[in-house]
């Protein structure tokens, strides 16, 4: 078997043991699907009224408003799950066996950000579900939930990369873990829940500069309006961007842990 | 010698065991630390986010930050009680409850050290949301509706601790950590947390009518957008009551059916 099809297996295997260890594990799963879920019944039972604001952006309902908004929070969980869940392999020695293998180390990463990216693919399935459940209409139709869904996909993918990057520098779960205030922090700074026009400063400056913002309005549009080339875009440029970053950090990182043994 | 009396051999036991608690707390402060920012953050960015709300017609005051702050105090109970309920699990698999079991204490008076410890460890968030708040332009609720509002809030940590508890000890496996903080998350904000009850969606009004903590959140949030009353108070009182028997009497079955 050639070279690549070699690494592509080593990677889906890889791939696979993180899917089945978040779904085996309710701590790593909770985050991903049950809290965000709650939060959307919650917050668009709780502030649904809030589509009669003046300035609140045309939408059929507050649920398909916030639907973009559940699947970020989940990725973005996602992506610290899987970051706990590498440091974990890391303190019980996991990846100290796979580094002995004679497998890519890039493989190592990849395929823990398979299985991220994997998580953001079923997240925005689950979403999409919930929300057609309950009444939301995709005013994008078949191919607006498609790019949603590419969008979550790929966003899950990068933001896994910052998470790997943390987890392969410390090698502490209890650090990773750390950093779930931090998603948070992240998520009410952004046009996640609320459209940004309308929130209350400081929030509603940083907000428009937040990259996450780019994200959830290349999700939201599709949902809320239908496509749009320039919120696809920068959703785009934002999601390589992110992972740029992510690979470029984890790879340092990697490197450093095989320097210090 | 002079035996000691039951009674006093049992306060030891809860004060020991709420010494535990502290000593705890002491030697690792780190630990405090997401108890604290996890309301605070919701706080913030609940403020942020769905301040223009306070715009709605139905709302009783202008300020969202002393709408929320004492939702935020309460998710903070409701955190530090399902945290000493993941502590208990980790203690089981770790065999010290165990060594409690065999000790002569009732099993009433631990799961009572485990409950009264994390209702005096709910204060630190709440002080902490509280101050945060009072900083950020929330109304002063006045000293009767303060201690109105920090005693739901400890009661609130005590039912919390309960249902942490309860679960730890059915399941005995800290896996069962979402369920027990899901459960509180759950209960405290499918309420009028985010808004007054006429602006809920139809099926958040109805659960939240039903939901017992709908009073609790009532009566603490009075002082903040309002003056303070033994109308608003009583019924907060009474849910807490309730509440406090049953998921602690379901707590102290599992306590009692817990064999070495």
């Amino acid at each position: 078997m050639s070279g690549i099809g070699t690494n592509a297996r080593v990677v889906g295997a890889l791939g696979m043991r993180s899917i089945r260890q978040t779904f085996r594990r309710p701590q790593l799963i909770a985050p991903i699907i049950v809290f965000p879920t709650l939060l959307l019944a919650i917050q668009t039972g709780g502030a649904g009224a809030a589509v009669e604001l003046p300035g609140f952006p045309p939408v059929q309902s507050f649920l398909q408003f916030m639907l973009a908004g559940a699947m970020m929070q989940s990725l973005m969980l996602a992506g610290n799950s899987g970051g706990i869940a590498l440091a974990v392999d890391i303190e019980m020695g996991f990846t100290d066996r796979l580094f002995a293998a004679p497998i890519p180390r890039f493989a190592i990463v990849f395929g823990r950000l398979a299985g991220t990216a994997a998580l953001g693919l079923f997240a925005a399935i689950w979403f999409f579900a919930i929300g057609l459940i309950f009444g939301a209409e995709i005013e994008g139709g078949i191919p607006g939930a498609l790019l949603a869904t590419a969008l979550v996909t790929a966003a899950a993918l990068a933001v896994g990369g910052i998470g790997a990057a943390i987890a392969l520098r410390t090698g502490s779960a209890s650090v990773v873990q750390g950093l779930f205030p931090l998603v948070l922090v992240v998520l009410f700074l952004s046009t996640a829940f609320f459209p940004q026009e309308l929130m209350i400063e400081p929030a509603k400056t940083i907000a428009k500069y937040n990259p996450l913002s780019f994200v959830v309005e290349g999700v939201r549009e599709p949902i809320v309006g239908g496509i749009e080339l320039g919120d696809t875009l920068a959703a785009v440029a934002t999601i390589v961007g992110i992972f740029a970053l992510g690979l470029l950090l984890s790879g340092r990182a990697l490197r450093h842990r095989l320097r210090a043994g | 010698m002079v035996a000691v009396p039951a009674w006093r051999a049992n306060l030891a036991t809860i004060g020991a065991m709420m010494a535990r608690a502290k000593n705890e707390l002491v030697r690792v402060p780190g630990a405090a630390i997401p108890g604290v920012l996890a309301p605070t953050i919701f706080f913030l960015g609940l403020n942020g986010v769905f301040g223009a709300l306070t715009q709605l017609n139905g709302f009783s005051t202008g300020s969202y930050e002393s709408f929320i702050v004492p939702v935020s105090m309460l998710q903070g109970a409701g955190f530090t009680g399902a945290a000493a309920g993941v502590n208990l699990a980790r203690d089981y698999e770790a065999g010290w409850v165990d060594r409690l079991l065999v000790s002569p204490a009732p099993r009433w008076v631990l799961l009572a050290g485990t409950v009264l410890a994390a209702s005096a460890r709910a204060l630190i968030p709440g002080v902490f949301v509280f101050a945060i708040a009072l900083a950020l332009g929330a109304g002063w609720p006045g000293l009767d509706g303060m201690a109105i509002c920090f005693a739901m809030v400890a009661a609130m940590a005590a039912v919390a601790a309960c249902w942490g508890s309860f679960l730890a000890l059915r399941y005995k496996s800290q896996s069962a950590a979402p369920l027990m903080q899901a459960g509180m998350m759950a209960a405290i904000l499918l309420t009028p947390a985010y808004a007054p009850l006429a602006l809920l969606q139809p099926w958040l009004r109805k659960v939240a009518e039903v939901n017992p903590v709908s009073e609790v959140i009532e009566a603490a949030r009075q002082g903040f957008v309002g003056t303070v009353t033994w109308a608003d108070t009583w019924p907060g009182l009474l849910a807490l009551a309730g509440m406090l028997a049953l998921i602690g009497g379901l707590a102290l079955r599992e306590m009692r059916r817990t064999a070495l």
